[in-house]
């Protein structure tokens, strides 16, 4: 493939549930992010990792419909293996989507955000986390199942009545966020408000919601922002055990080195709105041009650093 | 602790009472209301028999005032704290007292109920058959139109976090869609009344779609055009609607094809009953009743299914909505449409109730007290909101009744031109003690264990 023969970092060819392409998006004179391009690999975690202002939030928020690219191609394909013609000829269609098989091809950066989540597939978090503090953990994660529970409720009509078809639903809804708030430790507190969780629960709350909604790419801005080393430890075991037991993709945004480097399996680091490197943690740690970018280097050295790029 | 010693620390307390702050504090508010009163109060203008404008000094009635501005400033710095502090605590715990109510539920419904069904009985027991023609009519049905309203509103409002100033409009386009319908093509009421609902609906969804993308004030001022609009409409449109002059021979409502007259067909004489107005009364007062149970009903179902949780999370963050794949288009288009359904349906009742409407019946004041219903009985709370609604136009009934004070004030002095003065000092009260509402509590609509309230300063109030 010609992404992996520009990707030296890159171990054997992954095959991309996500491939972004000549992603730009502009603010009027200010280039957020400048031509890029890079894949998640589907099954595997993949980090995008860059100093501060460097278009990471900005990547996401056009791979989650909350921005408009100015201009690139965001393909994401799902139920099965990433089919170049297939998106070549959605791409060249007016439609925003095709059925392929269980999944689909979707090209995100046609689809509004709510749609992108809906129909795509594609699950986010946020840098400061946006749970229904107002309402119960438990509610959190059913008003996440809002899509399939609303068909179930016969668009309220069946549930105006107390369809039974619609009472079981909602149970198997919450079995659901049950299984979940199981998985990270927070049954006892189902019926507590969700705003009223230390900051720690209230961030896995966060990804265990987003979960909820069945996703096949997750998408987590900073994770691990404010987190202890235990908290942190709980998270690395959390996303590996939802990339291994559910086969979900996950995306993450995340300047936490020991959580990056501990489970990501593959790092995408951007500076200034563009790629400067793209591989596997260990090649990701010695690459020279990461280490500039992150530590900052003599002023000869960023000359040699800056060559380096341009070539 | 000895005497001796209280008393040297009450001493103390007001030794430590700045009164020279208190004194100067005061002297500024009594400088002013003097700044203040001399455009207003000082001359009193009248015309002499030449038409020349004659000015009558009043310096008395200023000197009054500035002197109330000054003591009453002066004795609030002194024993105000206290008294806010009581108030504070009684409100607190008045709240406290509410709030597990909410526990009983069923009981309280159940009670209210009954007593709701027994209210025009009593009245009659209690006032006899002449003297309930006000309390069901004034009374009981004019406040449940008005609880009706607000639960109406408190699905946009108070679940989905919309502002919305113009909530009249709906419960114009209702009684004028009820008017229009039975003069024109001679329709039931009974089938105008689903169809105000219907045409209201239609026009919450026709207001929703321009206003979708606005938030908070910007929200808030387009949603008061739109009332405005219809308004100026109704008034404008005089072939339609004969202008400001209102449409008048509406139909009454009939008890299955009974009027309420004193003919031979009419209610009284088909079961055999000596005719009397309270026939009429009560059969209103049990429809309207009957609507706003209805309503409460629909309410407390469409909260515990997703397009009810939907609202509430579309008001606590839109944005996290949308990252879940919740549609908030739809959600908040359904959220217009319901509430402006029950405002339709209210508007319908209230045109077959009079029987005669005009565009003086849905000002913008109007939208204010439903809305201050909401905003009083706490957001999102069904019974507060019933609560409201019950002392504010309760409230504004009473002051008809004190008829009395004239003996005190004089002859020229009417209670209810204090009506505003009133609401503005009960919502100024509000503010300061319960600023989330009666009941500020929500409930959850989902329980895995132990169903526990979620206090108010939690729950966000949606940013439009």
């Amino acid at each position: 493939m010609v992404q992996t023969a520009m990707n030296p970092g890159m171990g054997p060819a992954l095959e991309p549930i996500l491939r972004v392409e000549h992603l730009t998006m502009r603010f009027g004179g200010l280039v957020a992010v400048n031509d890029l391009s890079f894949d998640v690999a589907r099954g595997q975690i993949t980090a995008l990792i860059g100093p501060n202002g460097a278009g990471k939030t900005t990547v996401f928020n056009c791979i989650t419909g909350f921005y408009k690219p100015t201009s690139g191609r965001i393909a994401l394909v799902s139920g099965g293996p990433q089919s170049d013609p297939a998106v070549a000829e959605l791409t060249d269609s007016p439609g925003r989507s095709q059925r392929i098989g269980r999944g689909g091809a979707y090209l995100l950066e046609r689809m509004a955000d709510s749609e992108i989540a809906a129909k795509a597939k594609v699950a986010r978090t946020f840098q400061n986390i946006r749970l229904f503090t107002g309402m119960t953990v438990l509610e959190n994660l059913i008003v996440a199942q809002h899509n399939w529970l609303n068909r179930a409720s016969g668009y309220s009509l069946l549930g105006l009545v107390g369809a039974k078809s619609f009472r079981e639903a909602e149970a198997k809804a919450v079995e659901i966020a049950v299984a979940w708030l199981d998985c990270i430790g927070l049954k006892g507190r189902a019926d507590d408000p969700a705003g009223a969780l230390p900051y720690g629960d209230q961030r896995r709350l966060e990804i265990v919601r987003a979960m909820c909604t069945g996703p096949v790419l997750l998408c987590l801005d900073e994770p691990a922002a404010g987190l202890n080393p235990r908290e942190s430890a709980e998270l690395n075991e959390l996303l590996l055990s939802i990339r291994d037991s559910n086969g979900t993709s996950l995306l993450l945004i995340e300047h936490d080195m020991s959580v990056v480097m501990e489970i990501s399996d593959h790092i995408v680091v951007l500076e200034y709105g563009k790629k400067i490197s793209d591989g596997t943690p260990d090649y990701i740690k010695n690459d020279p041009k990461v280490i500039a970018a992150y530590l900052g280097v003599e002023d000869e050295e960023v000359d040699e650093a800056e060559a380096e790029i341009e070539g | 602790m000895s005497e001796g010693e209280a008393k040297t620390v009450a001493s103390d307390e007001k030794a430590s009472f700045n009164w020279l702050g208190a004194l100067r504090d005061a002297g500024f508010l009594a400088l002013f209301t003097l700044g203040l009163s001399f455009p207003i109060l000082a001359f009193r203008t009248r015309q002499d028999l030449w038409h020349g404008l004659v000015l009558d000094p009043r310096w008395d009635l200023v000197a009054t005032v500035v002197a109330i501005a000054f003591f009453g400033r002066l004795s609030w710095l002194v024993v105000g704290g206290r008294v806010s502090r009581s108030v504070q605590s009684f409100a607190t715990q008045a709240g406290k007292v509410l709030a597990p109510l909410q526990n009983y539920t069923a009981t309280f419904r159940l009670v209210g109920l009954i007593w709701l069904i027994a209210y025009p009985f009593l009245a009659v027991l209690i006032a006899g058959p002449g003297g309930a023609l006000k309390w069901i009519d004034n009374f009981g049905i004019q406040i449940l139109i008005y609880v009706m309203l607000g639960w109406g509103l408190n699905i946009v409002v108070g679940l989905a976090g919309l502002l919305d100033l113009g909530y009249v409009a709906f419960y114009a386009v209702g009684a004028y869609s009820t008017a229009l319908l039975s003069t024109y093509f001679g329709l039931s009421f009974w089938l105008c009344l689903p169809l105000a609902g219907i045409f209201a609906a239609f026009w919450g969804i026709l207001l929703g779609f321009p206003v979708l993308r606005l938030r908070g004030d910007y929200l808030a001022i387009v949603t008061l055009a739109f009332g405005e609009i219809i308004r100026l409409v109704l008034i404008n449109w005089v072939e339609l609607t004969n202008g400001a002059a209102g449409i008048s021979g509406i139909p009454r409502p009939t008890f299955f094809g009974l009027p309420f007259n004193a003919s031979d067909e009419g209610f009284a004489a088909f079961f055999g009953l000596e005719f009397t107005p309270l026939h009429r009364l009560f059969f209103l007062f049990y429809l309207i009743l009957a609507l706003a149970i209805l309503t409460n009903w629909v309410t407390i179902r469409l909260r515990r299914l997703p397009i009810g949780r939907a609202w509430e999370a579309l008001r606590e963050d839109d944005i996290a909505c949308r990252s879940l794949g919740i549609d908030t288009v739809t959600t908040k288009l359904t959220a217009f449409s319901i509430g402006a359904m029950f405002g339709g349906i209210a508007g319908a009742f209230f045109a077959a109730r009079l029987g005669f409407i005009s565009p003086k019946s849905f000002e913008f004041m109007e939208s204010a007290v439903i809305l201050s219903i909401v905003v009083l009985g706490g957001m999102g709370s069904q019974i507060g909101v019933a609560i409201a609604a019950v002392a504010m136009i309760g409230g504004t009934e009473l002051l008809r009744e004190l008829g009395w004070l004239k003996s005190i004030f004089g002859a020229g002095f009417d209670p209810t031109q204090y009506r505003m003065l009133l609401f503005g000092m009960a919502m100024v009260g509000m503010m300061v003690w319960r600023p989330r509402g009666l009941i500020s509590k929500r409930e959850p609509s989902l329980v895995l264990h132990e169903k526990r309230a979620i206090g108010g300063d939690l729950v966000k109030e949606g940013q439009g």
